[in-house]
């Protein structure tokens, strides 16, 4: 029997049209979770680099480099979840611009590049400095030879570390933050219109779909940042109490207060996105009963039966609601802070989730259900791009990625960074 | 020469040859093409009183297309309604709210006719309905509505799928990235994945046919005549006389997609 992409995954209940399948799975709930992390991480830098949150001086350059990371893969669900993946450049080169997904390519990339020119300005002394020191030793090595190839190309020929040409460096930092933000906004609410605009699914269909996305797109992008930054301080803490006494490396007592500051403030921003992107949530959901249109009684069905589960008591209980109490109780430790950012990130994405996969759980017919039944173990090339291990994939690409990049650019090298 | 006076120069120019330019007219190829060539415009005409679901249509489709026979996705099919005295959708277990359904079924799209009275409400489920709940039963024919104003086309990111100039929307299996965005554009649910080339695929009213003058084939293998393909650019037309006297309806004309399969005795149930 041929494969038909979608019978895999998908069970069918009542009258459904013949052709109807869940054809946006997994991957596509990767898509606007991935996405919305960069643009998250890069809005959480920009909170230093353009609004001066002098606090926020350590995360911020954490959060960059990660945002710079995740950047990658944010489009590997995309080129995943396409049937024809070798053709995806042709997005690039006939771009047709009616559809809301035509012009992915170039907002994309105008994000990356000013991402990767924040990030040269910032890293430019550590490229200066890291290619001089490797020009004098005469004994580099295969990997120091590498090293110096690298790193000088890195310069750009450009070796002025002079105080003037570094407050110009910084000037232009918190230009390029500047323009980052609007553009970083703009990627994300760009993925809510792709959803937003489908005329034929009722439960996408809303001029709000956009803003939604863009707030709990920041709300999981400084969810992540927290739990990273809080994993990758742990690890510094244990390392300086083994008594890794490198003399440029900050003391552990020194670790411990600047973790939690920078967690206590970043949790205050996390948490008033989180308002805004409940509130619109809320919004929608009553508007749509109010106004009760053809469409009402099917997702009715689907909202307050079907996916009741999904949407209040994972999305919005445990997802929301728990780590809303948890930041605001009293006395937030570190501890608590990477329980209830995990908490946040689990429900951003289970509002995806609930977006993507529930938009498909009805039948345009609106008399018919579809379940989507994530395949774990693959059986063809199509369970696994759509199914569980397609998706860890997508989760562990930008941490492997982050490793190879905090080579280049390391995040926590000097104690000045605090 | 001095920068400013080169400036000055330069918009005098411009400004100058705006005039005889303004008075060219940049000729769209298409608008040519709708002007001389344009006196074609396919359109379907589907009749339900006469659609006995026998299915003939759906066979000679899959055969003529290369639609893979087996397999559970068509390019056209017939749907079963059969709506009870009460209004009221049958369903036997974990229904929780099945005041809003209705009961029809199109198994294997049709392909094989409706030969028993069990509806198929899911894989390998059934409900049968006794004979004296039925106030009225009938079949529909469903394929792509060619529409005058294609979502499928307008999200396309490619342009893979285009409306041709006599109305008919095809995709181009050599540029389609397989991206599903059509799919779920379409409110019709006519777009799938077509196993084979991966790419989208759908009715294209047979257009290798009707463009040599033949009809499409589930046209040809109608029995009763109820499916129709006809031009409604020529008013001596069949088709284009029942659409233009005839009381016809419109599938789901909501979404301002101006579907061009024109149906009699449209049933309100039809979804």
């Amino acid at each position: 029997m041929m494969e038909i992409h979608g019978e895999a995954w998908t069970l069918k209940e009542f009258f459904c049209y013949p052709n109807e399948y869940i054809y946006w799975s997994i991957q596509i709930v990767m898509y606007p979770f991935m996405t919305g992390l960069v643009a998250g991480a890069f809005v959480l830098s920009s909170l230093y680099h353009v609004f001066g949150v002098k606090q926020l001086k350590d995360i911020a350059r954490f959060s960059l480099v990660f945002s710079f990371a995740l950047l990658p893969v944010a489009m590997m669900p995309l080129m995943l979840h396409l049937q024809q993946p070798l053709r995806g450049i042709h997005v690039m080169m006939t771009p047709h611009f009616t559809s809301a997904i035509a012009a992915f390519g170039i907002v994309f990339s105008t994000y990356g590049m000013i991402v990767a020119s924040e990030l040269w300005f910032v890293y430019r002394p550590h490229f200066v400095a890291t290619a001089l020191e490797l020009k004098d030793d005469t004994n580099r090595g295969l990997i120091g030879n590498f090293r110096y190839l690298l790193f000088s190309a890195l310069t750009l020929g450009c070796y002025d570390v002079s105080e003037h040409a570094l407050e110009k460096d910084e000037k232009a930092v918190s230009k390029l933050a500047g323009i980052g933000i609007p553009v970083a906004c703009f990627l994300h609410g760009y993925a809510g219109f792709i959803f937003g605009s489908v005329k034929a699914n009722a439960l996408w269909m809303t001029p709000l779909m956009p803003v939604i996305f863009i707030c709990s797109a920041v709300v999981s992008g400084i969810s992540l940042c927290i739990i990273t930054y809080i994993v990758t301080m742990e690890i510094r803490k244990i390392l300086s109490k083994m008594g890794n006494k490198a003399k440029d490396l900050p003391s552990y007592e020194e670790l411990q207060s600047a973790e939690i500051e920078e967690v206590q403030l970043t949790s205050k921003y996390l948490v008033g996105f989180l308002l805004a992107a409940i509130t619109l949530e809320l919004l929608d959901l009553i508007f749509r009963g109010y106004t009760a249109v053809k469409s009402w009684d099917i997702l009715r069905e689907v909202i307050y039966q079907r996916d009741f589960y999904k949407i209040f008591v994972m999305q919005y209980g445990l997802g929301n609601l728990l780590p809303f109490i948890l930041f605001k109780l009293p006395g937030l430790t570190v501890r608590r802070a990477a329980l209830a950012s995990s908490l946040m990130l689990f429900g951003v994405f289970m509002m995806r989730w609930n977006v993507v996969i529930g938009g498909q759980a009805f039948s345009a017919s609106y008399a018919g259900f579809m379940d989507y039944v994530i395949p774990i173990i693959p059986t063809s090339l199509d369970t696994f791009k759509e199914g569980l291990m397609g998706a860890l994939s997508v989760i562990i690409t930008p941490y492997v990625l982050f490793y190879f990049i905090n080579k280049v650019m390391p995040v926590f090298k000097y104690k000045g960074s605090h | 020469m001095e920068r400013r006076d080169f400036l000055k120069q330069t918009i005098t120019i411009i400004a100058g040859a705006a005039i005889p330019a303004s008075a060219l007219e940049f000729i769209n190829p298409k608008s040519l093409f709708a002007a001389n060539g344009g006196n074609t415009r396919w359109v379907f005409l589907a009749d339900t009183q006469k659609c006995v679901g026998c299915g003939f249509c759906v066979k000679a489709c899959k055969l003529e297309n290369e639609v893979p026979y087996d397999a559970d996705i068509t390019r056209t099919w017939v749907e079963r309604y059969v709506i009870c005295k009460d209004g009221k959708m049958r369903v036997e277990g974990n229904m929780s709210n099945p005041g809003f359904g209705i009961n029809a079924d199109s198994p294997k799209g049709g392909r094989d006719g409706f030969t028993t009275a069990k509806i198929e409400v899911g894989a390998d489920k059934h409900v049968e309905i006794k004979d004296e709940d039925i106030s009225k039963a009938f079949f529909v024919p469903k394929l792509c509505n060619q529409c005058d104003n294609p979502p499928c086309v307008q999200v396309c990111p490619v342009g893979a799928t285009y409306k041709t100039g006599d109305g008919v929307v095809l995709v181009d299996r050599s540029w389609c990235i397989g991206c599903g965005y059509c799919v779920m554009g379409c409110p019709y649910g006519v777009r799938f994945f077509h196993p084979v080339y991966k790419v989208a695929e759908k009715c294209n009213f047979c257009y290798h046919r009707i463009s040599k003058g033949m009809k499409t084939a589930c046209v040809q293998s109608c029995p009763f005549g109820a499916r129709q393909i006809g031009n409604l650019k020529d008013p001596n037309d069949p088709v284009t006389k029942v659409i233009m006297t005839g009381r016809v309806g419109v599938l789901k004309s909501e979404y301002g997609t101006k579907p061009q399969v024109y149906y009699l005795a449209l049933d309100r149930e039809v979804r």
